[in-house]
């Protein structure tokens, strides 16, 4: 990488435009240097600044966007090996796969299927991304029937998977609007392939038998003028998949043009078990988009989960703000609860307490977002801190009683908490899931 | 255009920790690369797997989870020995009873039943105490001199109570576990401490203090990196192998515990809670896990397959 914002600055515009979408050139210049802006993005920046900040200033792996609209998703743009360096910017992409042999009927089944792999987490919707098509008949019409299927069924983006360009160039004339992903171009058939992504405007997936050859073809695509890449190395064994993954990560983050794009890894694995856990090793190990063929939402949640583990930023915990939550509509006898403001704690409790089916209030306490007794051993979640929500948040207007449950987690609290807050304290179970039988047995206001 | 692969100069490697005795030895850690990296360096032992057996029968576990153990929950020998059926590599035994809100079973009590379980299983034992520190120095320090010579792993060790447990692990001739809570400069200043006592540091293993997948499980993968980073690169006191304690922490998942009608956006239950525990080791092994204490017979079952296909040769 190397330039810095200012070194990037000097040779910008300096007219503060905003057409790049940032408020002045220097904010552009920043973002660049942060590997955020890629210089393609400021319209006016002179063919003479292009030639001495164009290799430089491109990120080491270049964002490719699939689909269109709402339903978008960005990959690339990633800057490091290991998430505890800075850390990794867009999470892999899901694609489910169906197969051009399957009935109108089966396919749309699956498609509705897919479609529903939607989960909550942490308080947001997470999905998979996209619906691969596979040309496994070899036939151009089959696929452009099944492509027609897919495209009518689904808000979601298409990964068209089909050597023969005629049968692409038919799916493409039912599905092109949407940018499908093309997947894609081989050593045979890359002319054509590239046209066709070039027409469209897509992505394309360039696959190689190994690593050099993948260099090769890649080099010949981006020639042809096509940037819009996904690396294939062809490898489909989890264990030379990695190694692959690797590599191509390494040599992009040395710069090696040829592999400067996110890559596609593909789950090929019939084994019901297996397969899923091939999958969540490619959402670890560097994969921009994966594709596998199981819809079931038992398959897909641990993956989804760990792909929203892998990518979070280590430097910042999804936290939650710290004010009064009411689940269900609580009255002025309902049990209040505190806990951390760390989303994941604030949402198993949020969650446990609404299963309880007894409405009530949380009050998550500001610990920076961090766990029950990571907080209390960080000194962030103390008597103090829940007595000044207590008194501070306007709870005790909106209840007549005084009773606080705290997480069985910090019995130790209950004392010091009783004595500064004049509440009194109910020590409630360990675990979260617990809430409901605790109601049962010990709450009364 | 050939593409020249890009290969680390690491200068050094992991520590290699055996357990148990002669036939029956587990070896684990010697790496000198990133795990599964065969084209960069060495990985001269695959990750190896323990089942876990308690002392006292579980309250809470869920059915799935109990099924496979029917009739030996109550009888810590039967239960280990139905382990070794599943193919466990090592069995590992947690002294729960000996917690105070449990039976506070004492040390002496303790030390009898790792004898009698130790009797009746050839493959190398892990002894975990109850996670009360002060106790489990007492347990420990019991369970080390009844099982004298036998190569054990006993755990877990903080700064509260490593010197009695460091001390007989010296004297009975067995290996600790050093416990830290995911900060990777407490996890080296234990291993100094204890260290400085003289146990060599081929005879300790890292407990980072790992979470489920969904529930922290970010935080160990990136200390792990970390520490795999540092043995790589010489640094010493993060040589050791490091040992992922994953069924205590994914059998408390609502993920793992939920039944389908509980939760039915989340599909059949077995299928997702072996899931669970499989993707959460298989993702530490990425992170350079060697020693996995898990629950379940079909996890471990899916994880070997698993580490099968990641020992075999990427080499360019
Ligand atoms: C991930 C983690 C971290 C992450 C923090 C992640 C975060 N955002 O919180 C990091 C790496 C930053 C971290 C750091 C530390 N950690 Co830490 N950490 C963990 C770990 C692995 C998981 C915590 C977690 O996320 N749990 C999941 C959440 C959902 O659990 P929870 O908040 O407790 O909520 C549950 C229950 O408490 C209950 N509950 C919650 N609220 C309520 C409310 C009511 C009313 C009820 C009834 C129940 C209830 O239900 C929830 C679901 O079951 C645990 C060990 C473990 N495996 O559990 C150690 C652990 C919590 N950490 C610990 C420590 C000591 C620390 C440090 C102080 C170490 C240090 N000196 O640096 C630091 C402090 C950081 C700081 N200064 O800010 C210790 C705490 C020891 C103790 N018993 O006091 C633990 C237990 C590890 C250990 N075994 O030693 N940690
Ligand atoms: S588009 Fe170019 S000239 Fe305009 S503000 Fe952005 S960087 Fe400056």
């Amino acid at each position: 990488m190397g330039l810095t914002g200012l070194e990037i600055f000097k040779r910008l515009p300096k007219t503060n435009c905003k057409d790049c979408g940032q408020p002045t050139c220097l904010a552009f210049a920043m973002a660049m240097a942060a590997g955020k802006a890629g210089l393609d993005q400021c319209p006016h920046v002179s063919d003479e600044a292009k030639e001495a900040l164009g290799a430089a200033s491109a990120p080491p792996v270049a964002l490719v966007k699939i689909g269109t609209g709402e339903k978008q998703w960005e990959l690339g743009n990633e800057t490091v090996l290991f998430r505890h360096d800075k850390r990794f910017e867009h999470p892999t992409a899901i694609a489910i796969s169906v197969s051009d042999t399957m009935s109108a009927d089966e396919i749309s089944a699956k498609v509705a299927k897919i479609n529903k792999l939607v989960f909550d987490r942490v308080g947001q919707t997470h999905s998979v991304n996209l619906v691969a098509v596979e040309n496994a008949s070899g036939e151009a019409d089959k696929f452009a029937a099944a492509v027609k299927v897919a495209f009518d069924n689904t808000e979601l983006p298409l990964l068209l998977i089909s050597e023969d360009t005629a049968a692409m160039e038919k799916a493409l004339e039912v599905a092109g609007s949407k940018k499908p992903v093309i997947c894609g171009a081989t050593a045979a058939n890359y002319e054509a392939m590239t046209a066709l992504a070039k027409k469209y405007d897509t992505a394309l997936v360039v696959k190689g038998t190994n690593l050099s050859e993948l260099a090769d073809l890649s080099e010949k695509v981006i020639a042809l003028g096509h940037k819009q890449l996904l690396l294939d190395s062809g490898a489909r064994e989890v264990n030379k998949v990695l190694a692959d993954q690797t590599q191509i990560r390494r040599q992009a983050l040395k710069r090696f043009r040829p592999f400067g794009y996110p890559t596609i890894a593909f789950v090929t694995s019939t084994d019901p078990f297996q397969s899923v856990v091939d999958a969540g090793i490619y959402i670890t190990k560097y994969a921009g988009l994966m594709v596998m063929s199981s819809a079931d939402p038992a398959d897909i949640l641990p993956l989804v989960t760990l792909r929203l583990n892998i990518y979070t930023d280590p430097q910042k915990p999804i936290a939650v703000e710290s004010k009064i939550y009411e689940i269900g509509t609580p009255g002025a006898d309902a049990p209040v609860f505190v806990t951390t403001n760390f989303s994941l704690t604030y949402f198993c409790v949020a969650g446990d307490v609404e299963s309880a089916r007894v409405p009530g209030y949380i009050l998550p306490v500001d610990t920076d977002g961090i766990s029950v007794l990571t907080g209390w051993a960080a000194g962030k979640f103390t008597p103090e801190k829940i007595t000044e929500m207590l008194q501070g948040c306007g709870i005790a207007d909106k209840v007549n009683h005084r009773k606080v449950i705290i997480p069985g987690g910090v019995a130790v609290l209950s004392g010091k908490l009783q004595e500064l807050s004049g509440w009194e304290v109910l020590v409630g179970p360990r675990e979260s899931a617990g809430i409901a039988s605790f109601l049962k047995q010990r709450w009364s206001a | 255009m050939p593409v020249t692969i890009a290969k680390e100069r690491w200068t050094s490697k992991v520590g290699e920790l055996v357990l148990g005795t002669e036939p029956n030895t587990v070896k684990i850690g010697g790496e000198s690369t990133l795990p599964f990296l065969h084209f960069e360096g060495e990985m001269p032992n695959r990750p190896q797997v323990a089942l876990e057996v308690w002392d006292m029968e579980p309250a809470g576990w869920p059915e799935i989870l109990t099924a496979p153990y029917a009739g030996v929950l109550n009888d810590p020998v039967a239960w280990a020995k139905k382990c070794v059926e599943y193919g466990a590599d090592l069995v590992c035994l947690t002294m729960i009873s000996a917690h105070p809100d449990n039976k506070n079973t004492s040390p002496a009590e303790c030390a009898k039943t790792a004898k009698a379980v130790a009797d009746a299983v050839d493959v190398p034992l892990i002894i975990l105490g109850c996670g009360v520190e002060e106790k489990d120095a007492q347990v420990l320090e019991a369970v080390a001199e009844a099982l004298a010579g036998k190569n054990c792993l006993l755990g877990c060790a903080t700064p509260e109570n490593y010197k009695t447990i460091t001390a007989a692990c010296m004297v009975h001739g067995h290996n600790i576990i050093a416990s830290s809570p995911l900060d990777i400069n407490l996890e080296k200043q234990l291993n100094i401490l204890i260290t400085e006592m003289n146990l060599s540091a081929d005879r300790i293993v890292i407990d980072p203090s790992v979470g489920a997948l969904g529930y922290g499980i970010e935080y160990a993968y990136s200390i792990m990196e970390r520490t795999r980073i540092g043995a790589l690169t010489g640094d010493k006191m993060m040589a050791m192998p490091v040992i992922c304690l994953v069924g205590q922490e994914v059998w408390k998942t609502k993920e793992a515990k939920s039944s389908a009608e509980e939760a039915p956006e989340w599909g059949e239950q077995a299928k997702r809670a072996i899931l669970w525990e499989v993707i959460t080791s298989a993702t530490f092994a990425q992170a350079g896990g060697s020693l996995f204490v898990m629950r379940h017979p079909d996890s471990l079952k899916q994880f070997r397959v698993h580490i099968d296909k990641m020992m075999e040769s990427n080499a360019y």
